[in-house]
């Protein structure tokens, strides 16, 4: 856990880079701070591991005040990742990631198999490129590196300064897509420094955005796009990525509530019957108070028409909370049921999702934003 | 007898004096080449770390100072303060070789990229290790370099160590133009370029070694 409180920056020629800033860095999570140059968001996070320090107010790490920890220390456990890539030319790839565990004087058998494996881990043959030097690799695979360096003595936290900004859009893309993957292997705390609005929104779990040395905005990406705090959040997100996500009507337009139910103390039979009848596959289960309690699967039952209904219920289907956003609820749905059951907070079966609906209302969308075009 | 038969017969009659000329310019080189790097090299590598700006001026002007100087005035000056022979030799030539040595390991320090600095620190390296792990290893190619073609310039010098008595090469081509032997001069100028080439390639190797290790 890593807390900024009341944090001040002012340099000697009475440039006040940081004002009072607060923030908690979520554990576990990507924190992206963004904003425009001069913003003082690369600063706020070389604060944390010293590489400048702030001139009021502290920052906890874990409930330990930063300044008491001897910087070398403090920055041998936080990995770091640069802008440039920064690999150290005259070492091997072997050497540059196993610098940090060199330091820190691991085992050299223990060093070995963690260089091997974090190689392995962005699908680098170890046999191939241990041995070479950074300037026989191209950039994307030199940033791999540098990624997988500050990664090498497992840190908790790792710093990442702009770190795909020098790359050609397609590797930036990649290597996106691979710090998702890592991250959700290896669940670290990141603090990634950005400009670039897309990759704040597609990489984030939090946005800090900055501006002029202040917090301007916290939170999600979808927070950020819901609620824009002022004018300049809605500028720097841009009108069409803000258009693109707001234009989805709320949920509830989605939700049928004419739909089919059963209810939990009747017979396999009878379920069979309601599916057949209206032409579905799955139907959602209900307490007498009419609760949620799961679905029954067509072909399930229909293989299994001896046993009791109770025995069929598969109560790990997919539902949907009533009040989602529409947006979320697409990325979630993956089309195994045909059924989506929609609860209300309290357990009760609101309705279920509309799928016909929801494609009309996603092809009208699509027609209108190439209209525009 | 054919010139060439000659030079022969010089070489076989002077031998032993040929080499200890050689022996002792080998030794002036050597000892001035070795006495620069110790106090050059870590001197630029203390001014690339230094703030103040006009100290770093003031080091470089007294550096190119020493540089302008004609060398054989240079020597000449050693000679009331310091007498003749060994000493007031490497002294003066000491004196002359700080500037490129001092100019090439300057600038190769200051060519490490500060990404790769910042690097290395937000990595935890503290100071010394960052100094003897990443800056000096990347500014070996430049540091090297200066240290070659310092060492080559030094050779060529210190022939003119034997005017102030601390004999070398110097002498032989000295005692050439006195009594007008073309095979004298010849042979000291031979000698101390063979020198100066073979110093070069042993200390390109050195770098190599240095280098991988």
């Amino acid at each position: 856990m890593i807390e900024l409180k009341s944090i001040e920056k002012v340099y000697e020629d009475g440039f006040q880079a940081l004002k009072n800033i607060d923030l908690a860095f979520e554990d576990g999570k990507i924190n992206v701070l963004i904003g425009p140059s001069g913003c003082g968001k690369t600063t706020t996070m070389k604060l944390l591991n010293r590489l400048v320090d702030y001139t009021g107010g502290e920052i906890l790490l874990d409930g330990t005040n930063i300044k008491d920890v001897n910087p070398i220390e403090l920055r041998r456990h936080m990995g770091f990742v640069i802008q440039n890539i920064g690999l150290f030319p005259h070492m091997t790839i072997y050497n540059n990631v196993a610098a940090v565990p060199k330091l820190l004087k691991w085992p050299k058998e223990t060093i070995k198999e963690r260089v091997v494996e974090l190689l392995e881990l962005v699908n680098l043959d170890p046999q191939t490129y241990m041995n070479r030097y950074p300037s026989e690799l191209s950039g994307g695979q030199q940033q791999r590196i540098g990624v997988i360096r500050a990664l090498a003595a497992e840190p908790s936290i790792i710093l990442m300064d702009e770190p795909f900004s020098a790359l050609d859009p397609i590797s930036r893309e990649q290597l996106q897509d691979e710090l998702l993957r890592l991250q959700s292997e290896i669940n670290k705390t990141i603090i990634f420094v950005t400009h670039d609005m897309d990759e704040a929104l597609k990489i984030a779990d939090q946005i800090i955005l900055m501006k002029d040395g202040q917090i301007v905005q916290k939170g999600s990406p979808k927070e950020i796009i819901a609620n824009p705090a002022d004018d300049f959040v809605k500028d720097f997100i841009g009108e069409k990525r803000l258009a693109a996500e707001q234009e989805l009507p709320p949920l509830d337009t989605f939700i049928s509530e004419s739909f089919v139910s059963i209810q939990k103390d009747r017979s396999t039979a009878e379920a069979i019957e309601q599916m057949t009848a209206h032409k579905i596959t799955d139907i959602p289960v209900e307490t007498e108070e009419g609760i949620y309690y799961g679905s029954i699967n067509l072909y399930h039952a229909l293989a299994n028409r001896d046993k009791k209904l109770s025995d069929l219920i598969d109560s790990d289907t997919y539902t949907v909370e009533n009040g989602t956003e529409t947006q979320q609820v697409i990325k979630q749905l993956d089309g195994t049921y045909t059924t989506t059951p929609v609860i209300a907070e309290d357990g009760q079966l609101v309705g279920t999702l509309d799928p016909y609906k929801l494609l009309h209302e996603w092809h009208v969308m699509s027609e209108t934003e190439r209209g525009d075009q | 007898m054919t010139l060439f038969q000659e030079y022969i017969t010089y070489w076989s009659e002077d031998y032993t004096s040929i080499l200890s000329y050689m022996y002792e310019h080998i030794i002036i080189a050597l000892t001035v080449i070795t006495l620069s790097v110790l106090f050059t090299v870590p001197l630029a590598i203390f001014m690339t770390k230094m703030k103040n700006e006009l100290v770093k001026t003031i080091i470089f002007n007294i550096a190119n100072v020493f540089q302008t100087i004609p060398t054989i005035a240079l020597l000449a000056i050693v000679i009331p303060l310091l007498g003749i022979g060994f000493v007031p030799a490497v002294v003066a030539l000491f004196l002359y070789s700080l500037l490129p040595l001092l100019r090439n390991t300057y600038a190769g320090m200051n060519s490490v990229d500060s990404e790769i600095i910042e690097a290395a620190k937000g990595m935890g390296y503290g100071t010394v290790q960052r100094l003897f792990k990443i800056e000096l290893p990347v500014a070996l190619p430049y540091v090297m370099s200066g240290i070659r073609v310092s060492s080559v310039y030094i050779i060529s010098w210190t022939t003119l160590a034997a005017l102030i008595g601390a004999g070398g090469l110097g002498d032989l081509i000295l005692a050439g133009i006195g009594y007008n032997d073309t095979f004298m001069i010849f042979t000291g100028t031979f000698i101390a370029i063979i020198i100066a080439i073979l110093l070069d390639v042993i200390l390109g190797k050195v770098e190599k070694v240095i280098a991988y290790s």
